[in-house]
C-alpha cells in the first residue's frame, strides 16, 4: 500500500472512531450547559449500547434500534435529572452512581443473553446491520479521496455532525439556547426574568441522555458489528468527558477535537513501527494527557468564554439565594 | 381565566431546620429498605425468590470463616480508599482520583517489590508503604496545586489522571516489567519479603495486616478530624471558604496539605493491595474502588465510623453478589445494579432529609 493510500486509511478509522466520541461529546455538553455536570456519560451509553442492541436482535429493525437506544440513554438521564434538579443531590455522587447502574444494567442483559441462547446466535441479522454500517452511495462513494472520505459513512455519522451543527446553531442563534447558557451559567439570574429553570434542565439533560445513548448504540452496532460483547464501551464515555473540555464547550469544536482523540486512538495502527516505536498504552494514554494540559491551559488563561458553565456541579435552590 | 389554586401550585419546597440524627438515620434506613425492595421485584421479574436470593448473598458473604475473610479483604481497600477520598470531600475538594492514587501508591510500592526485595522484610514492607504514601499524595498534590493556584477544575482534573496512570501500570506490564518467563504479558509474583504479614482475626483467621491499618486510620481520622486544629481548618475551608479566610487561616497550604493526606491514604491501599491479596501489580489493582469510595464516603456522610459500617455493608453486597452468580447463575453485574439502586434512593431521600413540602394556603398570583 502506497503512503498515500495509508494515510486515507488512516484518516478513515479516525473517522470512525471519534463517532461515539463525539455522540457523548455532545450530549454532555447539552448537559453542562444546563448547568448540570453529568459523570454519567459511560452509563448513559452503556444504556443506549445494550438496548439499541436488544431492539436490534429481537425487532430486527434499524430505527427501532436507534429510537430505543435514544430512549435508553434518556431514561437515564432522567433518572439523573430527578434525582438532582428535582431532589437536588450532589451532582457528582449521582453521575457516577449511573455510570456504575448503566453499566451493571448493560453488562447484565448481555450476560443473561449469552445464557439463553445457544452460543454464537447473538447477534443482529444482517439486513439490520447493514442499514448501519458505511454506506456505498454509488458514484460518490467512487470520487477518489473524497468518496472515501466524505461519502461512505454509516447514517450515523452524518447524522452526528447535523447534530454538531444544529446545536451549534441553537445555542448561539437562538432565543431558547440563549436563555439554556445563561441557566447554566447563573440560573438565580435566568430565574428572576422568568425562566423555568427546572424545566430547562430537565429537557436539555433529557435530550443530552438521548445523544449519549445513540453514541452508545453506535459501538454495539458499528464498532462492534452487531456482535455484543461484555464492557463495550470500555471508557470511552470517560473520554467524552474529557473531550467536553478539550472542545471548550463548542459543539463545532467537538468536532474537531473528536477527529482529533478518533485519530490518536487508531494512530498506533498506522505507524510502522520503525519510524516511531511508542508502547500502546503510552498512546492509550495520549487522550488525558492532552486534555490534563487543555484542563490547566485554559485555567491560566482564564477565558471566561472557554470555562465551563459557572453554574456547574451547584444545585439551584430559589430560597437559597 | 379565573385563578383557581391547583394542589399542584400550592404545593411547595421549603427548607428545614436540622433533623434529630435518629430521624435522619430512619429516613436512610428507609431508603436503603426501598431499594432492597426494588431490587426484590426485580429478582421477582427474573423468576426468583428475593428472599432465597438475599439469604445466599447473606450466607455467601458471612456464612463461613472462609466466606467472612474475602468479605474483610474486600472491606479493607474500600474502607481505606474512602477513608482518603471522605478527607477531600471534606474540605469541598471533589477528589474523583482516588483510583488513579491507588495506582500511583501500587508502582511505587512494587518498585521496591521488584528491584529492592534484597532487604529485609520487615523494613521492605516500611519502605513500600512510605514510597506508596508519598506516589499517591504527590499524584493527588497535582490538582490541588492547580487549583489553588489557577483555580483549575479538579472533579475533572482528578478524574483524567486516573486513567494516565492506569494506563502506565499497562506500559509497565507490557514493556520493563514484563515478566519474561511468562507466556502471555503480566507482571512477576513478589518474593516473600514483600509480601504483607498475616495476623488473625478472632473467629475469622489469619487476614493480612490491613485489617489492623484499617482499623487505627479510622480511629486516626475521627481524632484528625474532631480534635486537632488542621482537621477543624479542613472543615471550615470546607463549610465556607470566606469565612477561612477571614479567619487568617492559610487556605492554599491547607487544601495543598490536605489533598496530600487524602491521595496518601489511597496511596497506601495502592501497596496493602499489592503485597497484600494480589502479591503482584496487576491493572486491576484498584478495580473501580476509587469509584466506588465517592459513593461509599457520600453515603456514610463523610464520617469515619460510618465509613467503617458502610463498607463493611458494600463488602457484603459484592461478595454476596458473586455467590448469587454461582447458586442462581445470575451475572455478578447485579452488584453494580443492586448498589446502583441503593445509591439513587439514598441519594434522593437525602432531599427529605433536608427539605420539606408545605402546602401554601393561597396559590401564588
Amino acid at each position: 500500500m502506497s503512503f498515500f493510500d495509508q494515510l486515507i486509511a488512516f484518516l478513515y478509522a479516525a473517522i470512525l472512531a471519534s463517532v461515539p466520541l463525539l455522540y457523548g461529546t455532545l450530549g454532555e455538553i447539552l448537559i453542562e450547559k444546563s448547568g448540570n455536570l453529568n459523570l454519567g456519560v459511560e452509563g448513559m451509553m452503556y444504556l443506549g449500547a445494550i438496548t439499541g442492541f436488544l431492539a436490534a436482535f429481537l425487532m430486527e429493525s434499524a430505527l427501532m434500534a436507534l429510537l430505543f437506544a435514544f430512549l435508553a440513554g434518556m431514561a437515564g438521564a432522567a433518572l439523573y435529572a430527578f434525582i438532582t434538579v428535582t431532589l437536588k443531590a450532589n451532582q457528582n455522587v449521582t453521575g457516577l452512581t449511573l455510570t456504575i447502574f448503566g453499566t451493571g444494567v448493560a453488562n447484565f442483559i448481555g450476560e443473561t443473553l449469552k445464557e439463553n441462547y445457544p452460543a454464537g446466535t447473538v447477534v443482529v441479522a444482517d439486513h439490520v446491520k447493514r442499514a448501519l454500517l458505511p454506506l456505498n452511495m454509488g458514484a460518490l462513494s467512487d470520487i477518489p479521496v473524497a468518496g472515501r472520505l466524505l461519502f461512505s459513512h454509516s447514517i450515523l455519522t452524518y447524522l452526528v455532525v447535523l447534530i454538531a451543527i444544529g446545536m451549534s446553531l441553537y445555542l448561539n442563534r437562538t432565543r431558547h439556547g440563549l436563555n439554556l447558557r445563561s441557566v447554566g451559567e447563573n440560573p438565580a439570574a435566568a430565574d428572576a426574568v422568568g425562566i423555568n429553570v427546572s424545566r430547562y434542565k430537565y429537557i436539555h439533560i433529557l435530550l443530552g441522555g438521548g445523544i449519549c445513548g445513540l453514541g452508545g448504540a453506535y459501538i454495539s452496532l458499528v464498532t462492534a458489528v452487531g456482535n455484543w460483547q461484555p464492557n463495550i464501551v470500555g471508557g470511552q464515555g470517560w473520554i467524552a468527558l474529557a473531550l467536553v473540555i478539550f472542545s471548550s464547550w463548542s459543539p463545532l469544536r467537538a468536532v474537531l477535537g473528536a477527529l482529533i482523540f478518533g485519530a490518536l486512538s487508531v494512530l498506533r495502527l498506522y505507524i510502522p513501527k520503525e519510524v516511531i516505536d511508542i508502547p500502546g498504552a503510552i498512546f492509550s494514554m495520549l487522550p488525558f494527557v492532552v486534555t490534563c494540559l487543555v484542563l490547566v491551559i485554559s485555567s491560566i488563561r482564564m477565558r471566561r468564554e472557554n470555562q465551563q458553565p459557572a453554574g456547574c456541579g451547584i444545585n439551584y435552590f430559589r430560597e437559597e439565594r | 381565566m379565573p385563578e383557581r389554586a391547583t394542589l399542584i401550585d400550592r404545593l411547595h419546597v421549603v427548607q428545614r431546620g436540622e433533623l434529630t440524627p435518629a430521624r435522619t438515620w430512619a429516613y436512610r434506613l428507609l431508603a436503603v429498605l426501598g431499594a432492597l425492595v426494588t431490587g426484590g421485584l426485580l429478582l421477582l421479574f427474573l423468576g426468583l425468590n428475593p428472599f432465597s436470593v438475599y439469604a445466599t448473598m447473606l450466607r455467601g458473604a458471612l456464612g463461613s470463616a472462609g466466606m467472612q475473610k474475602e468479605t474483610i479483604k474486600l472491606m479493607i481497600p474500600l474502607c481505606l480508599a474512602t477513608l482518603g477520598v471522605a478527607l477531600a470531600f471534606k474540605m469541598r475538594f471533589w477528589n474523583i482520583g482516588g483510583e488513579g492514587q491507588i495506582c500511583a501508591g501500587a508502582i511505587a510500592a512494587s518498585y521496591f517489590a521488584y528491584f529492592h526485595n534484597g532487604l529485609p522484610s520487615w523494613l521492605l514492607l516500611i519502605v513500600m508503604a512510605v514510597a506508596a504514601i508519598l506516589a499517591g499524595g504527590l499524584w493527588g498534590l497535582i490538582p490541588a496545586y492547580f487549583k489553588t493556584r489557577f483555580g483549575t477544575n479538579e472533579t475533572l482534573f482528578t478524574l483524567m489522571l486516573n486513567y494516565i496512570v492506569m494506563y502506565f501500570i499497562t506500559y509497565l506490564r507490557e514493556g520493563p516489567w514484563r515478566n519474561p518467563e511468562g507466556g502471555f504479558a503480566a507482571m512477576p509474583r513478589f518474593t516473600k519479603q514483600a509480601r504483607l504479614p498475616e495476623v488473625p482475626i478472632p473467629g475469622v483467621g489469619n487476614v493480612h495486616i490491613g485489617w489492623i491499618v484499617m482499623l487505627v486510620m479510622v480511629v486516626a481520622l475521627f481524632i484528625y478530624l474532631r480534635h486537632t486544629k488542621q482537621g477543624y481548618e479542613l472543615t471550615v475551608v470546607g463549610e465556607n471558604e470566606m469565612t477561612a479566610r477571614y479567619a487568617g487561616m492559610p487556605v492554599k497550604k491547607i487544601v495543598m496539605r490536605t489533598m496530600f493526606i487524602s491521595a496518601g491514604i489511597c496511596g497506601l491501599v495502592g501497596m496493602l493491595q499489592v503485597s497484600g491479596p494480589d502479591r503482584q501489580l496487576t491493572d486491576a489493582v484498584a478495580n473501580g474502588r476509587g469509584f466506588t469510595a465517592v459513593s461509599v464516603a457520600w453515603l456514610a456522610r463523610l464520617s469515619p465510623g460510618g465509613i467503617l459500617i458502610v463498607s463493611f455493608l458494600f463488602s457484603v453486597l459484592q461478595k454476596g453478589c458473586s455467590m448469587m452468580q454461582t447458586e442462581y447463575r445470575i451475572p455478578a453485574s447485579m452488584s453494580d445494579i443492586l448498589q446502583g439502586v441503593i445509591l439513587f434512593f439514598v441519594l434522593g431521600s437525602e432531599f427529605f432529609i433536608r427539605y420539606r413540602i408545605a402546602l401554601r394556603k393561597e396559590a401564588r398570583a
